[in-house]
């Protein structure tokens, strides 16, 4: 079994205490968003109770602590990702902004009408409407990777598909499927075509090591909230080389240099990019999240997930043969731990609201991610996914839980 | 009974199984209107022959959870062959059970069919669905199609 120690990581997590309809809570939902340790809540607790004062503005003390504290999470959160410079790592409020913030500041300097951006089926609404609204505004075409049967990206044509094209995006891990995308091979090809390369990577980054300069990437996000950190703040990682060159993106203060009557001059990068006072106690929490992650090591992480949807593959066709599709792959090395599946003709929000009962948190429904939900042919899906503080004895209680919706609405 | 038999009573199960009214009608003459609960992914389609201010025939189609299948199954059966005036109280009434929630959740809607909460509708086996009042989040699901099958009396008789 794993390295890793769950019962005692268990203990750091308060809300794993709580019993739901009178039973042990089993979260299977870290995917759209993971639980908070101890660490995070004292360090977010702290600065509140001891330094907490607006950061970059006074120079009194704990002004300067909270700054430091601040700047230090930029560090660490740079230092995990494997960024050479904290400069090119950007808060923003969540990954989706930070999406938001490449297709309005690279994209609209960049693109011009006729250009190509390429995505792929597999993309949640975050990495597809920012870019669909500027296809809109630009006139430019959006080309998409398809899928092959066993839910990985068809790359038979991706040559042609990147021929010409001005950036490709993609997800590095796939939120419904699980399905682990080739990121290095991916902004290789993306760079033999001439395009620049931004990673989707809010799944990865909380369950894999992650290097942005092995990677090779132009542009990364990803979001505090699932990975034991606060909701609330997100991250663009770009090249400094890209993020100088980029326009504001909002305006306001802490972005500026200098304002005149006539205009106004930008700050630096990355504070270029943080137009007014920025989300700074959650910032310190991501800090102190990262710090949490580290102490484990990125992959024990991977491994205890490994295992546990391996187990959790097993259980489920075991116990119900065929009466359970998954969708995804099937292959551990090639997947994460979101594990989406079809029972029967039970919707998902029933199956959901069935385990609830039994305290099991699953999600059910369309993932945000509506494009693949209609490739895959299915409304809705049920979802389980795995984190460092769940172990086999939740996947047992969620078969246990899936046999008694299966009871209850007779398939 | 637990919360859970509460939300899904026998009747509605039956509903859910053996859908009532599923099907469609020629449009036209028939009126086809469609309904989308954006939460889940529920679908709700429905066909209307509606002649001299009477809903005459009443198919569904879509898909989506047993709540919102239910629920669109025992609408057609409240309201198939019945006036539209009628049907309007019906589905005045059926709100009225389900309001207080809904309106918590997505702010009243205002409409035609608002109104008095008529006392003299008997909703019988629709009384099983107050057990989603419990449930906030499947509200939605239960109004779906009442509020689809507004959208399609608006439609075609203009609030008549």
């Amino acid at each position: 079994m794993s390295s890793l120690s769950v019962a005692k990581i268990q203990e750091d997590f308060p809300i794993l205490k709580r019993e739901v309809n009178g039973k042990r809570l089993v979260y299977l939902d870290s995917a759209s968003s993971s639980q908070t340790p101890t660490s995070v809540l004292d360090a977010m607790n702290n600065c509140y109770q001891n330094t907490y004062a607006n950061v970059h503005r006074g120079v009194y003390t704990i002004a300067e602590e909270t700054t430091s504290a601040f700047e230090g999470a930029r560090l660490a959160i740079s230092r995990f990702i494997g960024a050479s410079s904290p400069s090119e790592v950007v808060f923003t409020r969540n990954a989706t902004e930070a999406v938001n913030l490449v297709a309005q500041t690279w994209g609209r300097t960049n693109l011009k009408p006729g250009d190509a951006i390429v995505l792929t089926q597999m993309e949640h609404h975050a990495n597809i409407v920012p870019w669909q609204m500027l296809a809109a505004e630009l006139d430019l075409e959006l080309r998409w990777i398809p899928i092959t049967p066993d839910y990985q990206l068809d790359l038979t044509n991706l040559e042609s598909l990147l021929a010409g094209a001005k950036l490709l995006a993609f997800s590095s891990m796939s939120n419904v499927l699980g399905t682990i995308n080739d990121v290095p091979a991916l902004v290789a090809a993306a760079h033999n075509a001439g395009a620049l390369a931004l990673v989707d990577a809010c799944q990865s980054v909380p369950n894999l090591p992650t290097n942005v300069v092995t990677d090779n990437s132009d542009f990364m996000v990803f979001s505090a909230h699932k990975m034991l950190g606060p909701s609330g703040v997100g991250a663009l990682w770009a090249r400094a080389e890209l993020l100088e060159a980029m326009p504001p993106f909002l305006g306001g203060g802490e972005m500026i240099r200098d304002v005149t009557l006539e205009g106004f001059t930008t700050n630096e990068i990355p504070w270029k990019f943080e137009a007014g006072t920025p989300a700074i106690v959650e910032v310190i929490g991501w800090g102190a999240a990262v710090d949490y992650l580290e102490k484990i090591g990125l992959a024990a992480v991977r491994e205890h997930e490994a295992e546990l949807t391996a187990y959790a593959l097993d259980a489920l066709a075991d116990r119900f043969g065929k009466k359970l599709t998954i969708y995804g792959p099937l292959d551990i090395e090639q997947r994460g731990s979101a594990v989406s599946f079809l029972f029967e003709d039970i919707h998902a929000h029933d199956i959901s609201q069935v385990v609830d009962e039994e305290a099991v948190c699953v999600r059910a429904g369309h993932h945000c991610a509506k494009p693949l939900m209609r490739v895959l042919g299915v409304p809705a899906t049920t979802r389980a996914s795995f984190y460092i503080y769940n172990d086999t004895r939740d996947i047992d209680i969620l078969v246990d839980a899936l046999v008694r919706a299966e009871k209850f609405f007779g398939v | 009974m637990s919360g859970l038999e509460d939300l899904y009573r026998e009747i509605i199960l039956d509903h859910y199984r053996a859908p009532r009214n599923r099907g469609t009608l020629s449009v036209p003459p028939a009126h086809q209107v469609e309904g989308f609960n954006p939460l889940c992914g529920d679908e709700v389609v429905l066909y209307l022959d509606i002649n001299d201010g009477a809903i005459t025939d009443i198919t569904t189609a879509g898909q989506g959870c047993s709540i919102s299948q239910a629920s669109t199954s025992m609408m057609s059966n409240a309201v198939k062959g019945k006036s539209v005036e009628e049907s309007r109280k019906i589905i005045r009434a059926f709100k009225a059970l389900m309001s207080v929630h809904e309106s918590h959740l997505q702010g009243a809607e205002n409409g035609p069919t608002e109104g008095p909460v008529p006392d003299d509708v008997r909703l019988g086996d629709l009384e099983a669905l107050q057990g989603v009042v419990k449930f906030p989040v499947r509200i939605k699901c239960a109004t779906l199609a009442w509020n689809t099958l507004i959208q399609g009396l608006d439609e075609t008789s203009g609030g008549s």
